[in-house]
């Protein structure tokens, strides 16, 4: 194998999330686990929800960078257990998410729905706390809606899964 | 023991997978845009979940059918899915009530199947349990507020309950596949999932201002593979792309 395991790593830091491109899948925890067995690459990933449609182009889409580096055996394999949480999001992650408009996870498990208070969700454009949920659920499994009541902008919440 | 797992497998996936199925049948057609959007999340929550238990189904069963082959190329008869899950959309306070009584099910038999001791059984258990702990919260608070709403959306979600209660009983169907399991560790005792049922659906229906169906006929044979006519519909459907063109790829 001329790379080490490292340097795997380092390049699936270049292979971005299809539904939120600015995150990778190491950002996002998704990304758990490479091994190097004799000549073969085998990198473990783990689906975000269960339906997530985004995990076929996920798996393609390491296949292609480890293709691009010249690996030529390797094995993307999808394990369910542990499952996954949004605690695995890195920090770095939660920065990078915020910069493209979109309230990281924050650390509560969010309680309502229809009654209940709504999780704190600060607003991603003014830092406002003064924000109102939408919707529990929003264009991907992982999204919920929110209203900045005092920028008045939109925004999507990436919810907390636990 | 693989020949019991297959077929618990099949009974779990094919709930997931017709309920998945039912909700799609909302896209586009929700009551308002929110509540469209929960629904068809919903929807892909239990396909991925479907994927998920049938795949593991195929692997059991060892005779190289994966998710795709059991999910579109079984007929009517083969199907093990609840009689609950097939029954139609009708209108929205059937949709949630059809969901809630299911999820309140759901929820205590993943809590449980997270201990099973086949290890895969445990994981898919544990990934679906925390999507359906949402789904579950969703579709309590929307019987509450239906029930405990206005004349009309009482009304309807009370009809609602009607229709449904008589498919209940079949959620907690047990033969001697169950027995073989259960006393394997691979699955949980189905008594102690109803009490927990038992207890959030009194609670919900409670608070929701509904009164309990008193009759105490029921129906179920859908775990034996008699169907109402409707999955014949949701499989003319669901199956027609892999039925007319056999094999095709996405
Ligand atoms: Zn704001």
């Amino acid at each position: 194998m001329k790379y080490s395991k490292g340097e795997i790593w380092h390049f699936l830091e270049e292979v971005f999330d299809p539904e939120i491109p600015v995150l990778t899948l190491v950002d996002l925890g998704v990304v758990r686990d490479v091994e190097l067995i004799d000549e073969k690459v085998q990198v473990t990933i783990t689906p975000t929800y269960s339906g997530c449609p985004a995990m076929r182009v996920m798996e393609e889409d390491i296949e292609k960078m480890l293709d691009s580096k010249g690996i030529q055996d390797y094995e993307v394999k999808t394990v369910l257990a542990p499952a996954w949480t949004t605690d695995w999001i890195s920090e770095k992650g939660r920065v990078k998410l915020k910069e493209y408009g979109i309230a990281p996870p924050s650390e509560e498990l969010d309680k309502s729905i229809l009654f209940g208070k709504p999780p704190k969700v600060e607003c991603p454009q003014c830092n406002s706390t003064n924000t109102h949920m939408v919707s529990q659920f929003g264009s991907t499994a992982c999204k919920a809606q929110f209203r900045c009541k005092d920028c008045l902008e939109p925004f999507e919440y990436f919810k907390c899964l636990k | 023991m693989n020949q019991n797992l297959y077929k618990y497998l099949i009974r779990l996936g094919d709930d997931s997978l017709i309920i998945g199925h039912r909700l799609s049948e909302w896209c586009g057609h929700g009551p308002i845009l929110e509540e469209d959007i929960a629904l068809t999340n919903f929807a892909l929550d239990f396909i991925g979940q479907a994927q998920s238990i049938l795949e593991y189904a195929g692997k059991v069963e060892g005779a190289g059918r994966d998710a795709d082959d059991l999910a579109y190329l079984r007929y009517e008869h083969d199907f093990r899915n609840a009689l609950l899950v097939e029954q139609p959309n009708g209108d929205f306070a059937l949709t949630m009530m059809r969901q809630f009584l299911f999820d309140a099910f759901r929820k205590p038999l993943f809590e449980a199947l997270t201990k099973s001791s086949d290890e895969q059984v445990a994981a898919i258990a544990e990934k679906s349990l925390k999507e359906t702990k949402y789904h579950l919260k969703h579709s309590s608070e929307w019987i509450i507020r239906l029930g405990d709403g206005t004349e009309e959306s009482h009304k309807r979600t009370q009809d609602a309950l009607d229709t449904l209660w008589r498919y209940t009983d079949e959620l907690f169907y047990e033969d001697e596949t169950d027995k073989a399991l259960e006393a394997a560790g691979i699955i949980p005792s189905i008594s102690k999932i109803k009490e927990e049922w038992e207890k959030t659906v009194n609670n919900v229906l409670t608070e929701a201002t509904l009164t309990l169906p008193t009759n105490g006929w029921s129906y179920g044979k859908g775990r034996a593979g008699l169907h109402s006519e409707n999955l014949g519909y949701i499989l003319a459907e669901m199956q027609y792309l892999q039925r007319a063109y056999p094999g095709a790829k996405w």
